[in-house]
């Protein structure tokens, strides 16, 4: 099971955004993601959370080497992704697969559900039977939970949940090792949510795979996730075991975010006291001295607003980027 | 009297392949101050049972039944009467802040547009007007901020001053479409206490639409589920949650995950897809998808009655 797998270090992703008019152009540097570092084993879940432009989808592609990074690393078994030649690397993105939050969009509408699960094998294989794919594509079909025999159909034909499957069956065909989910659930409705994770759960312990999954609903990434990364405007702000954040935050901010979820309980709900968080995300293109939430955050002082904190590991292995979390105690369900 | 009053109300529309059928005999009512909930799939037609009654259906839609506010049929007004009601007593909030605002209008011109419309009020009284209600949903720098385009601002700022624009008018009922669906938790945490707090100062009756029965049990206090056009359940949040009825009901309740309750192995999760609109199957519309149907479920169950206004549409008077 300690088998690392993938090794992100110090990544970094910038973008540049020009403005202005033709004779005084001015350049932003806008940091996307910003100094993340993790690791991930074989056969495990990382989730991923944080509101949206907090650098989530956009950590997605560069650990897929979809976008270049502008600082750090991406060691896929050991070897940098963006130092290999272009045929190596798509060699690589055999393991390396991605599942898109609109199940629809995702899909091309004009090709049949056995041309869509197979495209990726007459990529790579382009020499296969086509007897070989049909019964591929097949297989794959009922491991996901879909009608073998609704092959020749076309994506508008299959509800929200089943498209996504068929997403889900294309990222697996060529056997990958790592998927990349991308807000795979937030698109559908509540009763074919849990279906999806189900399912994902399942596959991911019949095949041995190992996932990135990126969310921005807590509750979600807490069914499936072995572990738990909170990000804020590109930083990764604290690393946990999944028990660990949902007991026992290290971070201001993932605690202010467990106690915004809503509880489907109507006495629990009235008697649910305000998050104290106010204010919005800030732009990433202000740039903010020191911690990136010390303005939100109720226990910010002095040092928070002159130093970044850096993501640091406490004794019990779980990471944290906050200058306060040996001091702080903030235990869910603990007033204050 | 109630302040709106549903009657078997129907809404269906013309497509090229059959007739779709949106929203079928739907009937509820709701009192002044009163926060009701309308909780569904997508598809279930939640969203087109508001819209034929605000006058809002596509070309291909069609309505019958009735709507009565305080007594007047409003599908049955005219344009000009509609508007008469809209806006001022009537206001709704929509689910995308972005495509709701118009993008070329600064916000001050927007805001003061409906309340000089409505309530004849000179141009600086209604600026006026509009600052206090921008500072009301916690908007720093109203001042400043009116003079800003709808991009100028957050997706939760946006969907604040959606908020303020419904309430300009004080109307006495707020229609809100999934109004926090596309915010964060923290915003959506903030929007929830503000429409709070709001109904509780000017006394105003909110019809929340959602899918999400976490912000339904924090805000409203009467809950009606709809599945495939039809109303399935209609009760008390405390008889909805805690002894719900229909089986949709339930299967919905138990799929929410919840941070609150130790982790299951397997979430539990309601088996099949909705329905077709364009083939509806006969009797109950869930039966595909029961975990207790019948042979009697092949016809249409009946709305059955239970204690204190809890009514479902099942032949089980299941309980949990």
């Amino acid at each position: 099971m300690n088998d690392r797998v993938l090794r992100v270090q110090d990544l970094g992703v910038d973008f540049i955004l020009r403005e202005g008019g033709l004779f005084r152009p001015k350049t932003h540097v806008l940091k996307a993601v910003n100094g993340v570092s993790f690791d991930l084993n074989a056969g495990e879940t990382l989730g991923i959370v944080g509101e949206s432009g907090c650098g989530k989808s956009t950590l997605a592609r560069a650990l897929l080497a979809l976008i270049k990074p502008s600082r750090g690393r991406v060691l896929w078994l050991g070897e940098d992704l963006n130092k290999l030649d272009e045929e190596a690397l798509r060699k690589k993105r055999q393991d390396l697969q991605i599942v898109f939050q609109d199940p629809l969009g995702a899909l091309n509408p004009r090709m049949t559900v056995r041309d869509i699960i197979a495209e990726p094998l007459w990529t790579f294989f382009p020499k296969i039977a086509r007897v070989q794919v049909d019964e591929r594509v097949r297989g794959m079909m009922k491991l996901v939970g879909l009608l073998p025999n609704q092959i020749n159909r076309y994506p508008h034909e299959f509800s929200g949940g089943q498209c996504q499957r068929i997403g889900i069956a294309r990222a697996l065909v060529l056997n990958p090792k790592l998927v990349v989910c991308d807000e795979p659930v937030s698109a559908l409705d509540v009763s074919i949510q849990a279906q999806i994770i189900n399912l994902l759960k399942d596959l991911q312990r019949k095949l041995n795979l190992s996932l990135v999954f990126i969310a921005h609903d807590l509750s979600v990434v807490k069914h499936i996730s072995d572990r738990v990364m909170v990000m804020y405007l590109g930083r990764s702000m604290e690393i946990s075991s999944r028990d660990n954040m949902y007991t026992k935050p290290l971070h201001p901010y993932t605690s202010a975010l467990i106690k915004a979820v809503p509880i489907p309980d109507p006495k629990l709900a009235r008697s649910a006291v305000d998050t104290g968080l106010t204010g919005d995300m800030p732009s990433p293109l202000d740039t903010l001295s020191g911690c990136a939430f010390h303005d939100r955050c109720p226990f910010s002082v002095k040092r928070c607003q002159l130093e970044v904190p850096a993501l640091r590991r406490m004794e019990n292995g779980d990471w944290v980027a906050c200058h306060r979390a040996e001091e702080l105690d903030l235990t869910i369900g603990k007033s204050g | 009297m109630a302040l709106l009053e549903v009657k078997d109300l129907d809404v269906g529309f013309d497509t090229p392949d059959g007739e779709v059928k949106a929203v079928n005999k739907l009937n509820f009512s709701i009192e002044p101050g009163d926060a009701l909930a309308i909780v569904g799939e997508s598809g279930s037609g939640k969203t087109q049972a508001v819209m034929s009654m605000m006058g809002l259906l596509a070309d291909n839609g069609h309505v019958s039944g009735q709507a009565l506010f305080k007594g007047e049929d409003l599908l049955k007004m005219s344009t000009a009467e509609l508007n008469k009601h809209r806006g001022r007593e009537i206001a709704m909030i929509f689910q995308d802040p972005m495509t709701s605002l118009n993008p070329y209008l600064r916000i001050e011109k927007q805001m003061i547009e409906v309340v000089r419309h409505h309530q004849g009020l000179n141009k600086a009284e209604a600026r006026e007007h509009a600052v206090e209600m921008l500072r009301a949903v916690r908007i720093p720098d109203p001042e400043r901020r009116m003079r800003q385009y709808p991009h100028e601002f957050s997706g939760g700022m946006q969907q604040r001053v959606m908020v303020a624009m419904g309430l300009l008018c004080e109307p006495d009922l707020l229609i809100a479409d999934e109004p926090t669906t596309a915010l964060d938790v923290t915003v959506q945490a903030q929007i929830t206490h503000l429409m709070n707090a709001l109904r509780q100062k000017s006394n105003t009756a909110i019809i929340l639409i959602t899918h999400d029965l976490g912000v339904v049990a924090g805000l409203c206090d009467r809950v009606l589920v709809m599945y495939a056009g039809e109303a399935v359940e209609c009760g008390s949040v405390e008889q909805i949650y805690y002894e719900p009825k229909h089986p949709y009901t339930q299967g919905l309740l138990k799929s929410v995950p919840r941070l609150d309750q130790p982790l299951v192995r397997e979430m539990h999760a309601i088996p099949g897809n909705p329905p077709n609109l364009l083939a509806l199957p006969e009797g109950c519309k869930f039966r595909d998808r029961c975990p207790h149907a019948f042979a009697a479920c092949k016809e249409e169950p009946p709305m059955q009655q239970g204690e204190d206004g809890h009514i479902f549409r099942c032949f089980l008077g299941l309980s949990t």
